[in-house]
């Protein structure tokens, strides 16, 4: 991999020129956007680089329609520039990798569907995937394919916008993504809960969120970890916190009811401005393991419920570091040494299943631990056939997500 | 009579097999679970696209999903076709059955078998209706968002087939947004599960390739969707406008503002009249076009977000606001709007369009629609999904008139093209089925086609499920079987 040839595309026919001689020559690609998640997924065994970073811009965008098209490799600074002079955001908020992977470079909005990259406000406002509404993209072939389009509902026809986010350029070379904004909550506070321990925590959080006050973030950050988030401001001790986000009034009503409810569960208090924003930035990135090393860390989605269960008992096995997004069914956890990937995914499927993958470990490690969740036989046999309709001859990210896949 | 949809010709070694195959299906599940009598037939022989009728083979209607998996395994190694049924509720004839296919219905899989209110999920049968996941969980502040038109009768397992969505889906999202795991017999007769209680799956997503593939994939017979806490309260409030444009214009407004109340939808002149005079909802009647707009959850908030909202309706001309005093006020206005297709249907026969074009658009289609449907001197009324673009224009007609029945079809053949053109999609809620079928090729091209039709041949190698549906009959793969021409009462 000494000499890598990256080829930088700046139009859909020029990938599908590349795609097809790449085809022709046996000769696989590792597709790229900014480069800032090379290092999530197996290691990728080709020469060949093509990045879509120069397939870029804004194509279409009328705040009133809540709607933006952009080429792939425009990067998501850009995308987030225009939606804020707009007083529009990304709802999904995506995670930024690049502090918890070490990595440099600039994410770019085809990456980030690619990996259906999400953040804390998924429990509300859905995944990166539910917020695409079209793509155009290069299958293995070579041939321009689109699907979706650039309005909110569409069920014409088989919903290949969702396969491709989330399908890591294992599919098709993203060439233009088309997906909703929403417009910018007016104000964000944050309910902070201290003292809860993990199963008090969960508990509290699904009260939160079957009352209707429209928790739009709901996290737990146990002692271990709570040091490390907001630059050090939260109060000693664990802390459940909860976020309100929309119309001043509103949000006012909803935190008066929320804090009434939790304060029987623990102190409270009231975070906002950038305190707030700077909380929810820091988990989505998952600063607190942004440590600089590569202790492995793995990303487990099970149901909320189940998530300190899962750490309970991988805490009296291993050295583990834990804190939870998602009401508790987003777990981070990061492993004292060994990634330790039999016993989190034996304990997952012995509390009623889910998924693990593993986000940050060296190379060796990613390419002999299967980095994304095993699948079971009749479905990973379901992939393979998938796989095959886009990319016959595996010329795409061969083994990015599954090895000789 | 000729019909302008064509299916594919039924199989004729199939039909001449047919008492063999009762026998067969027979031995595969109880005598109450099969029909077979011609008579008994008749209900299954098409959906809510009630122009297209054709009665199928038999009827299976299975109570375990090892029953499922048994037909379906035994279909496809017979290679006889097979059409999965929610409650037949399909506007598209997505559930019209053939000739030489077995009818899969899931109506007796009818439990709610889970409600888990710490992971707000519950996990059902697939033929539980989409109305009762809501009711069951109603006493404890909870509800299923997605609420289709059909709620009281359309199952969850159709809602999946079809990726259904409306009033409220402005807000809380389709079905799409709303499932987290699924039970799935494949084309042969294996069963996978895929998601649970979690919020996102292991690899590729295949819960949102199987929402909206309208049973061509596999039949879905449990599936676990998301619950959401019920707002404190809700309020629909009615804004009545001098003009479609007006109020297509508040629209994009409120949107652009920032406020994106619950739902927000749209009738016109002939749609009030015609609701009104069946619920007497106290809708406006001396106005052009009509906004249902509603906010939810506590007083104050609703108060708030409603001040915003008067504001921008003033700015647009609105003459007349009524917001509602009562829950009795607030279910009579829904009343109004969700029997919209029930009390055209009274009137006159009628087809429903489903188009969806981008927010910017509404005033242009909404002209271009009358333009179309004065050319081909029909009537129409609109009654639609404005928050999120999702036109519905009821084409009326007298269908004893085949004439007019043809005119009908190709009006809204025109329409949905005009969706199309102007940045939409041919459907945005009820599915492409056979109806919009042929115009496949005007939103997609042939890579685009194919490259879904290879996705679908992954999943059912020998194309037996619902095969006549969703792509064009013409330029398959060819890796379906029986015949790919139309059969003889289907005009060329």
């Amino acid at each position: 991999m000494s000499a890598l040839d990256i080829q930088y595309p700046e139009s859909e026919e020029a990938i599908a020129r590349i795609v097809v001689e790449a085809g022709k020559a046996n000769r696989p690609i590792e597709v790229r956007g900014g480069g800032t998640r090379l290092d999530l997924g197996r290691p990728v065994q080709s020469a060949s680089v093509l990045s879509v970073a120069k397939l870029s811009g804004i194509t279409n965008y009328d705040p009133s329609e809540l709607v933006m098209a952009a080429r792939a490799g425009t990067p998501l600074a850009e995308i987030e520039a225009a939606l804020a002079e707009n007083n529009q955001m990304l709802t999904f908020e995506p995670m930024d990798h690049r502090p918890l992977l070490g990595a440099v470079g600039e994410p770019t909005i085809g990456g980030v569907f690619a990996g259906n990259v999400s953040g804390p406000r998924r429990i509300s406002a859905g995944a990166a995937r539910d917020n695409l509404l079209g793509v155009r993209f290069v299958n293995g072939s070579g041939e321009i394919v689109k699907s979706g389009g650039r309005v909110m509902k569409n069920v014409t026809g088989l919903d290949l916008v969702k396969l491709m986010a989330g399908s890591w350029g294992t599919l098709g070379v993203l060439s233009e993504v088309i997906f909703k904004v929403l417009p910018r909550p007016e104000t964000a506070v944050t309910i902070a809960v201290s003292g809860l321990n993990d199963a008090e925590a969960a508990e509290a959080m699904a009260a939160a969120l079957a009352m209707s006050v429209e928790v739009s973030g709901a996290a737990h950050l146990p002692e271990s970890v709570i040091a490390r988030f907001a630059g050090g401001s939260l109060k000693c001790g664990p802390a459940t916190v909860l976020r309100l986000e929309g119309l001043i009034p509103s949000v006012e009503v909803r935190t008066g009811r929320l804090v009434a409810e939790m304060g029987r569960r623990g102190t409270v208090s009231v975070l906002d401005g950038d305190v707030s924003a700077g909380l929810w930035r820091d988990i989505r990135d998952v600063t607190p393991f942004a440590d600089g090393s590569m202790k492995p860390v793995w990303r487990v989605s099970v149901a909320p419920s189940a998530g300190h269960q899962l750490v309970a008992a991988l805490r009296l096995k291993t050295g583990v570091d834990a804190f939870y997004d998602w009401q508790g069914g987003l777990v981070w956890l990061r492993m004292e040494s060994d990634p330790e990937a039999g016993l989190i995914r034996q304990y997952i499927k012995a509390l009623g299943g889910g998924h693990a993958t593993l986000v940050r470990a060296d190379a060796a490690t990613r390419a002999s631990v299967a980095v994304f969740e095993p699948q079971p036989k009749p479905l990973e046999a379901l992939a393979r056939r998938i796989k095959d309709q886009f990319d016959p001859a595996g010329v795409l990210n061969p083994g990015r997500m599954t090895a000789g896949m | 009579m000729s019909e302008l949809i064509a299916f594919l010709e039924p199989d004729r070694a199939i039909l001449d097999r047919r008492p063999a195959i009762i026998a067969d299906l027979a031995g595969l599940l109880p005598d109450s679970c099969l029909i077979t009598d011609e008579r008994e037939l008749v209900p299954f022989d098409t959906d809510a696209f009630v122009s297209y009728r054709r009665m199928p083979l038999a009827v299976v209607l299975p109570e375990t999903t090892a029953q499922v998996a048994a037909v379906l395994k035994y279909c496809n190694e017979n290679s006889i076709p097979v059409i999965p049924r929610g409650a037949g509720t399909s506007l598209s004839g997505g559930a019209i059955p053939q000739e030489d296919a077995i009818v899969i219905g899931v109506s007796k899989l009818n439990r709610i078998l889970e409600v888990d209110f710490s992971n707000r999920a519950a996990v059902v049968q697939a033929g539980v209706t989409n109305i009762s996941i809501s009711q069951a969980v109603d006493a404890d502040g909870f509800f299923y968002a997605p609420d289709p038109s059909s709620q009281l009768a359309c199952t969850i397992g159709g809602n999946i087939g079809m990726n259904s969505g409306g009033a409220h889906c402005l807000k809380y999202g389709v079905t799409t947004n709303n499932l987290l795991g699924v039970k799935m017999v494949m084309f042969d007769g294996s069963v996978v599960e895929i998601g649970g209680k979690a919020l996102d799956a292991a690899g590729y997503d295949l819960l949102g390739l199987i929402c909206g593939s309208e049973g061509q994939l596999g039949i879905v017979t449990e599936a676990t969707v998301r619950l959401i806490a019920k707002p404190e309260g809700a309020r629909p409030v009615l804004f009545g406008f001098e003009s479609s444009v007006a109020a297509g214009a508040c629209v994009t407004d409120i949107i652009g503002a920032g406020i994106i109340p619950v739902a927000i939808e749209f009738m016109d002149k002939p749609a009030i009249e015609i609701c009104e005079a069946f619920a007497q909802a106290g809708y406006p009647m001396d106005v052009e076009a009509l906004l249902i707009v509603e906010v939810e959850g506590s007083d104050a908030e609703m108060d708030a977000m409603l001040e915003r909202i008067i504001e921008i309706a003033r700015r647009h001309g609105v003459k007349t606001i009524r917001e509602s005093q009562s829950a009795t006020e607030a279910a009579l206005i829904w009343k109004g709007r969700k029997s919209a297709f029930g009390a055209t249907g009274r009137i006159a026969d009628y087809i429903c369009m489903d188009g969806t074009v981008p927010l910017g658009q509404l005033s242009h289609v909404l002209e271009k629609t009358s333009e179309i449907i004065d050319r081909y001197g029909l009537r129409v009324a609109n009654v639609f999904h404005a928050g999120d673009g999702n036109m519905h224009p009821l084409i009326l007609f007298d269908a004893n008139d085949p004439d007019e029945s043809m005119k009908a079809e190709m009006a809204g053949n025109d329409i949905l093209k005009l969706c199309v053109d102007a940045g939409g999609c041919l459907t945005g809620e009820h599915g492409v089925g056979i109806e919009k079928r042929d115009l496949m090729r005007h939103q997609y091209s042939d890579a685009d086609l194919a490259q879904q039709m290879r996705v679908r041949a992954a999943f059912d190698p020998k194309w037996i499920l619902n095969p006549s549906k969703v792509f064009p009959l013409d330029g398959r793969n060819g890796s379906q079987p029986g015949n790919q021409s139309a059969d003889d009462r289907t005009a060329a």
